[in-house]
């Protein structure tokens, strides 16, 4: 049997993004030795790129806010598939976190009276997202990552995790790689806090970066855990279209909490012609109302262009369709009209949106303050993932903690925008809180040295098959335009069927992936080996979408394009079965208890 | 659709060349862009830093016909294409792999600086109050990516090596925002003049001109700190006064 180096923990972090950081800040706080495994370099995951702002019913701005009323936006956006308990946790403990980044150092954006601004965003009822300008992701990570480099937790900067380690049914550590020499590294931990992030690289136009491979997911389904309303994809209304380069990259849904409006290219404001019900009463009737709504106009109501997400993205891809679209296939986010109404307008704008302003004018010679922007939907974010208990985090492998967005349960078949990066605090919190925990009741476990071996084997083996085999970056290019033609925004049963015979020939052309070279810092090796995780979630999204036969949230089918009360009632839940292939099961939603019921009542 | 020539350094540990790869490039396509076409079709084990392709992460600097950028933020239009582009990794940092250089100097030093000490909360329920005129200029240091291309420029590293007596450009940035975080009650100003070696910039701002994220590192950030650092060791009325006191 080979020899690795081992690394003993009491918990292990595998991600450092805001879970990640927080769940590791958490664990060494309360005495358990931690140690943080990341794909990239520290600080620069990919909450970085997020840019609205943590949403925290903190009533700085409008003093009607409170837990429950964001406890029942964050219901009502998930079209009630949530685990309400995660919910109510959620919006009760996101305004202490967000106080205590600023005890860290964060700097925020200030009202007039010195305290923490928020701002509009779709969804939410009233102006909620702590924020500064439009780089609220980057403030987060660099905030954790300047107090948790004081903290003892030793950092395993990019180095990828190839399976986690089991005694009996518990998780007992983790085995991977640094990418930099190519060397396999033992993780002997009491607990493991998985912390990975989404599955956006599984489709063509994202905005994720390239760490989004679905890896704790993967890690997770072939440690045994259950995964959970994986048929929840959400695409974000607004991504570049142009140029291709940077096709899918994030437009912040902060421009319509500006005021920017969504125009087709007879420079109508097509959402307002779509609004749904259950929003009706939320919504302006009229340009005029939603103007005066993100100006702070309390008596107003918000635009449509600030629904959930979901709708909006739907909204956009049928003016495409019809042939209403801008010129590279998208349609119009515009902000510069607000010179109408703003006489320093171009000064707000470049305020209030700096990011956005850099980025247009730097990537597609775009100035935003004088021109729209051409816009349309991008995979964005996995509400499902790895089943986990509202308030350890504890995945159904014991042992196993998950946070962020690999956990599924906060955001149920829709999330609000701003909910993502409380969410990163309050059950990354927990998930490291309960991990370490759980290390100090229990001792550490026995490795599996077979495993490790086995592993290690079947990692080496693309340069056994050397260059000339498969191509890696092929594979993943054809499963990312098979999924995002087949298991899109708009689905249908046949088409998902299609995706699944793709993916199987996938399978096989990946088990003969093969690469030159040698293992330092081998890009090539590195994706044969992401590959195996995109590809396992990948068939799982569209068994879920198959099975799934409604449309919800972000879920939409064209074949069944409605909500129905039987699927209204549960979630679906995916685990391995003992043939080795995904085994759904329905398990009921998590029910609601009495005072929840009244929290969500009194907002209706 | 036209054709150009990468001229991208192959190499490991400091060993190695410029190989030239001929692509298709496009409209509206940026070095990156291309660093990836190269590796997917003709160079699957390219070692290549990056990770958002937006400008914000900070993980693809490398020196582009010998200017220090973000391979995500140069436009190829920006560039003269009737020419091969060269691209080389930052040439400051330890060689690791082609594109890809050894940046762990960096978060060394960062644990090197004392931390955020926040002052007593404002109010009952624990948090403070300042203004946005008083979080203007840390935010601007905060703004920083920490794609280390002030690192790569600076002289004092670059060509002095001076590693051990001095931070460099990124670190005085995140010396600056913690002396002028509103809520900060921490002193680095005996560490800068120290241990940090702010003395040794003479203010050619290189850093400046490189920055991705356009900070004003030398006037809004290092000229400052030495000033505090002059008021509060060199003003001889000032050691006068402390004579007398």
């Amino acid at each position: 049997m080979a020899e690795y180096p081992i690394h003993e923990y009491d918990v292990l972090v595998v991600g450092a993004g805001g879970a990640g950081l927080r769940a590791a800040i958490e664990a060494s706080a309360s005495g358990a030795k931690t140690g943080v495994v990341t794909k990239s370099l520290l600080g620069k995951a990919h909450t970085v790129m997020a840019e609205g702002g943590m949403a925290a019913a903190m009533g700085n701005v409008d003093d009607r806010d409170n837990w429950r009323v964001h406890f029942a936006d964050t219901m009502r956006g998930g079209q009630y598939m949530n685990n309400c308990r995660m919910a109510e946790l959620h919006a009760k403990e996101a305004p202490a976190r967000v106080k205590e980044l600023e005890a860290w150092g964060a700097i925020f954006d200030r009202t007039k009276d010195g305290k923490i601004l928020q701002r509009n965003f779709g969804g939410h009822r009233y102006p909620r997202l702590a924020h500064v300008g439009d780089r609220t992701g980057l403030e987060m990570i660099r905030t954790l990552q300047d107090h948790g480099i004081h903290q003892g937790i030793e950092f395993h900067m990019e180095a990828t995790i190839l399976t986690l380690l089991k005694d009996g049914e518990r998780c007992v550590g983790a085995f991977g790689y640094d990418r930099e020499r190519g060397r396999f590294k033992l993780f002997h931990a009491k607990a493991v806090v998985l912390a990975t992030g989404g599955i956006g690289r599984a489709y063509q136009i994202t905005s994720n970066s390239w760490e989004y491979t679905a890896d704790g997911h993967a890690l997770a389904y072939n440690a045994g855990a259950a995964l959970l309303d994986m048929e929840f994809v959400q695409f974000h209304p607004t991504g570049m279209v142009w140029p291709p380069s940077v096709k899918g990259i994030l437009v912040t849904e902060g421009v319509r909490g500006e005021g920017g409006v969504l125009k087709n290219k007879d420079g109508k404001r097509f959402m307002f012609d779509d609004i749904p019900e259950n929003y009706r009463s939320q919504t302006a009737d009229t340009p005029e109302e939603g103007w005066r709504y993100v100006q702070g106009d309390k008596s107003a109501r918000r635009p449509p262009e600030l629904l959930t997400r979901d709708h909006v993205a739907r909204c956009i891809n049928r003016e495409v369709k019809a042939g209403r679209g801008s010129p590279h296939g998208g349609v119009f986010l515009d902000i510069a009209w607000i010179k109408e109404k703003l006489p320093n307008s171009v000064e707000h704008i470049k305020k209030k949106l700096p990011s956005m302003y850099h980025q247009f004018k730097q990537l597609a010679d775009l100035d935003i303050t004088q021109e729209p922007m051409e816009i349309g939907p991008t995979t964005h974010y996995a509400m499902g993932g790895i089943q986990v208990e509202g308030d350890t985090q504890m995945s159904s492998v014991p042992g196993l903690f998950a946070a962020g967005e690999c956990a599924a349960g906060l955001h149920g078949a829709n999330r609000l925008g701003g909910n993502s990066l409380s969410d990163l605090l309050v059950f990354g919190k927990r998930a490291g809180e309960y991990a370490a925990k759980f290390a100090k009741e229990r001792g550490a476990g026995k490795i599996d040295m077979a495993h490790v071996d086995t592993t290690a084997k079947l990692a080496l083996e693309p340069f056994e098959r050397g260059a000339a085999a498969e191509n890696p970056f092929a594979v993943q290019q054809e499963l990312q335009e098979s999924m995002q033609k087949l298991v899109g925004i708009v689905r249908v049963e046949n088409e998902m069927q299609r995706a699944l015979e793709i993916i199987a020939k996938l399978k096989s052309r990946a088990a003969q992936a093969g690469v030159g070279g040698h293992r330092e810092y081998n890009t090539g090796w590195h994706t044969a080996l992401d590959l195996d995780n995109l590809l396992t979630i990948s068939e799982i999204v569209a068994l879920a979408g198959i099975e799934r036969k409604e449309s919800r949230g972000g879920h939409f089918r064209d074949d069944y394009p409605e909500r129905s009360a039987e699927f209204a009632k549960v979630n679906l839940r995916i685990s391995k079965g003992a043939d080795g292939k995904p085994r759904i099961e329905r398990v009921p939603v998590v029910p609601l208890t009495e005072d929840l019921t009244h929290a969500i009542e009194e907002q209706k | 659709m036209s054709s150009a020539v990468f001229r991208i350094w192959r190499g490991d540990n400091g060993q190695g060349e410029f190989k030239d790869y001929s692509i298709e490039v496009s409209a509206g396509m940026v070095v990156l862009d291309a660093v990836h076409k190269i590796q997917a079709s003709q160079a699957n084990d390219m070692a290549v830093r990056w990770n958002c392709k937006a400008g914000k992460c900070g993980s693809c600097s490398a020196e582009i016909n010998g200017k220090p950028r973000l391979m995500c933020m140069t436009r190829l239009n920006q560039l003269d294409m009737t020419q091969p582009v060269t691209v080389e990794p930052m040439r400051t940092f330890p060689h690791v792999r082609d594109l890809v250089t050894d940046v762990s100097w960096n978060y060394k030093v960062k644990e090197r600086i004392a931390k955020f000490k926040p002052r007593k909360p404002d109010s009952m329920d624990g948090s403070w109050r300042f203004q946005q005129s008083d979080a203007d200029r840390p935010q601007e240091f905060r703004k920083c990516i920490e794609c280390f291309l002030c690192q790569d420029v600076c002289h004092v590293l670059r060509d002095h090596h001076l590693h051990d007596e001095f931070i460099g450009p990124r670190y005085f940035v995140y010396a600056a925002q913690l002396e002028m975080n509103p809520i900060d009650s921490g002193d680095r100003v005996k560490s800068l003049k120290d241990d940090f070696g702010i003395g040794y910039c003479n203010i050619t701002k290189c850093c400046t001109k490189v920055c991705p994220e356009e900070i004003k590192i030398t006037d809004n950030a290092i000229i400052p700190l030495k000033e505090r650092v002059v008021d509060e060791f060199f003003d001889p009325l000032a050691k006068l006064f402390k004579v007398f006191r």
